[in-house]
């Protein structure tokens, strides 16, 4: 008989993330299909189950691997352990998502589309949250953060480079674009960035005036307010008609690149988005700096100029730049939508695609602006983190 | 010297300061005290000009204070705040540096003058000079708050209830040292607060304030013995006024020559204390020792009593 009177083991207590994750990812790995295959292009396809896509000796081995990811991250504790589980995963089902590819298509054949299906997308999804999880729970500092993305970043483009999803439809398609896809990812950038950089450059002294001037700061907020209100594409209809005056009174600048349609129009429109975080945030920093600081930097002979450059702007800067950061990962999204009037950039792939009911041409727009958005927020996430440590 | 000639300041319709006139002899403490809305933060915020007067005029030394730019004019004034008000993304040696680097002073000579503060506020250079406003203590943030007021050695000193945001305990220790460096350095001090305790301690004068106006300006003793106003003795306070009398004179001032039974009273203590320690004792007499042991003559009860009445 046992030792039934003796405290046993403790059991191990279920982790409330990893529990209902892993039974999720655990469903679509046996009933959702793994990888869709599709006749053509086009064609609407049929799902195949993982374990049907796979030679069964490694169907077996990549199943017992993620039994064993399941089990760490429900029951194990020490956020290192969960993190390399939570990798180990990830790498299991894009492997075996290249695996499927290869082996679905046949030699030779530029036809046949092989996409990622339903379960790999949930598994994806898990295990990217699992991974994410982990990596909280570790704290790490804002340089280690930046250096994650850096090394995920390295890894992404050796497997890409290494044509190891070649046979993968979104991959297909890229090989038909490949000539466009490099000028269409820099105007992209170009559209997020060049109008964050106006943005700053006007919103920034728009702050400082809200903040200075009470009797302003009403009418300057309450207008960049309007302004998010406008959907997109009506504030693209507002401006073609300007622009495009501008463009035939002034040919100058015309040679530059305005018109009423094209990227012009988009990058104002993008501008004045990006407006109202930016000086919002400005005012909003500058008005949370302590009045005892002002007071005592007023009272030992700084200059109203010295105040702000010394004292107001760098201590209001982490708030300023978590301003930046909503700009920035907004515009990376809202750029896409540059494509509607010929502005370029990926939505080029994602509205194509929705043209032609190609979902994989959509993915190769979608998919990189979404990893911009992410990494971009990671970093600047990273930079605020590090100004804030300074001072707490 | 300071001289304030008839300043007034108006906002709109309101006279917040009404025509204040006084003056503060150099090198001496002067402590305004008023409740709240009696303008007496705006006086203090006149001599600097960081509020402007609206009429009247400062003369600090001989020359008006309006022929300067006003943030010249601060940069030879010392201020410090309640709440310290140090610059939290600044090391304590920047903030200290802040008006000597102002004058362009060489790194040099304002390493060594953060040093040389640090030091007299009790604070080491190689502990606390690098760290951050934050990782500082309540007493120690005002310390340096002190200290970078007076980092250029201005002549005159402003502050604005420096020592409002203390625990009382922390607070006594604070006011000593400040008359301990307002004597070393021969400051002229302007010290605004709204506690009458505080102002007799410190204040070799007090000023005090009332809806705008001066009521009365004079030595601690004459506050209490001739009021010029019902206020000003509503102020000090009527119930213990013989008592804050006696705490104003020391035993080693009060003394007569002679000897007397029983222990030694110390000659720095107030008369205030050395009345308690007769009456605890049951005795008529006791000896005043001066802080080196040697006999500074004696106190009687009877002379003691005679400090403490209306003159």
């Amino acid at each position: 008989m046992t030792e039934s009177s003796s405290p046993g083991p403790v059991a191990p207590r279920l982790d409330r993330l990893g529990t209902p994750l892993a039974l999720a990812g655990a469903a679509a790995l046996a009933w959702a299909p793994f990888v869709v295959f599709k006749a053509n292009r086009i064609a609407s396809g049929d799902g195949r189950l993982f374990h049907a896509v796979l030679p069964a000796a490694d169907s077996v081995g990549l199943t017992l691997i993620l039994a064993l990811v399941a089990l760490v991250v429900i029951a194990a504790r020490n956020a290192r352990l969960r993190l390399i589980a939570a990798l180990a995963g990830l790498a299991v089902v894009l492997a075996a998502l290249a695996v499927a590819a290869d082996r679905l298509t046949p030699a030779g054949d530029r036809i046949v589309r092989i996409a990622p299906g339903a379960g790999f997308w949930c598994l994806l999804i898990v295990l990217a949250l699992l991974a994410t999880d982990a990596l909280a729970r570790l704290r790490p500092s804002p340089a280690v953060r930046v250096l994650c993305l850096l090394g995920v970043a390295a890894v992404t483009y050796a497997v890409f480079a290494h044509g190891v999803f070649d046979n993968l439809s979104v991959m297909r398609e890229y090989a038909v674009n490949a000539s466009s896809f490099g000028r269409e990812a820099r105007q992209h950038v170009a559209l997020a960035l060049g109008s964050l950089g106006a943005a700053v450059a006007v919103g920034l002294p728009l702050g400082i005036v809200c903040h200075r001037v009470a009797k302003l700061r009403g009418v300057i907020l309450q207008t960049l307010n309007l302004i998010q209100t406008i959907p997109s594409i009506a504030l693209f209809g507002v401006l073609m008609v300007p622009l495009a005056a501008l463009a035939t009174a002034c040919p100058p600048c015309a040679a530059l690149g305005v018109s009423g349609i094209g990227a012009a129009p988009a990058a104002v429109a993008l501008f004045l988005y990006a407006l109202l975080p930016v000086v919002a945030n400005t005012a909003v920093g500058l008005a949370r700096v302590s009045p005892s600081v002002v007071e005592a930097a007023r009272g030992m002979g700084l200059t109203d100029g010295q105040v702000l450059t010394r004292i107001e702007l760098p201590l209001a800067l982490p708030v300023i730049v978590t301003g930046v950061r909503i700009v920035l990962v907004q515009n990376i999204g809202l750029a896409t939508i540059a494509a509607l009037i010929g502005g370029g950039g990926f939505g080029t792939y994602v509205f194509q695609g929705v043209g032609q009911t190609a979902i994989d041409l959509v993915l190769l727009g979608a998919m990189p602006t979404i990893a911009l958005a992410f990494s971009s927020a990671v970093v600047l996430d990273a930079l605020v983190d590090a100004m804030q440590g300074d001072r707490s | 010297m300071i001289q304030v000639e008839s300043l007034t300041k108006q906002y709109g319709a309101s006279t917040v300061v009404d025509a204040v006139s006084m003056t503060v002899e150099r090198g001496t403490m002067t402590v305004i005290v008023g409740t709240s809305g009696s303008g007496k933060s705006t006086l203090l915020r006149m001599i600097n000009r960081l509020v402007e007067p609206t009429r009247g005029r400062v003369l600090i030394d001989g020359q008006d204070t309006a022929s300067t730019p006003g943030y010249l004019l601060r940069r030879h004034i010392g201020y410090a705040i309640q709440g310290h008000g140090l610059f939290p993304h600044r090391s304590v040696a920047d903030n200290i540096a802040t008006v000597p680097r102002l004058l362009g002073w060489d790194a040099k000579r304002v390493r060594a003058r953060v040093e040389e503060l640090l030091r007299i506020f009790q604070l080491d250079p190689a502990e606390y000079a690098d760290k951050l406003p934050a990782q500082l203590s309540g007493g120690q943030q005002q310390r340096v708050g002190v200290a970078r007021a007076l980092a250029a050695e201005p002549k005159v000193l402003l502050m604005d209830e420096p020592f409002g945001a203390l625990d009382p305990i922390i607070r006594g220790k604070a006011q000593d040292d400040l008359r301990e460096i307002q004597r070393r350095f021969g400051t002229t001090v302007v010290l605004v607060t709204h506690d009458m305790d505080e102002a007799f301690r410190l204040g070799d004068r007090v000023a005090v304030m009332s809806q705008g106006k001066l009521l009365q300006c004079g030595r601690p003793a004459e506050l209490l013995t001739r009021p010029a106003d019902p206020f000003v003795s509503r102020l000090t306070g009527t119930a213990d006024r013989s008592l804050k009398l006696l705490s104003l004179t020391t035993a080693g001032e009060a003394a007569e020559p002679g000897s007397a039974e029983g222990p030694g009273v110390s000659a720095g203590a107030s008369l205030r204390d050395v009345l308690a320690e007769l009456v605890w004792r049951g005795a008529t007499a006791a000896p005043v020792v001066r802080a080196d042991g040697t006999p500074a003559g004696r106190l009687t009860l009877e002379r003691v009593l005679a400090r403490g009445r209306a003159i």
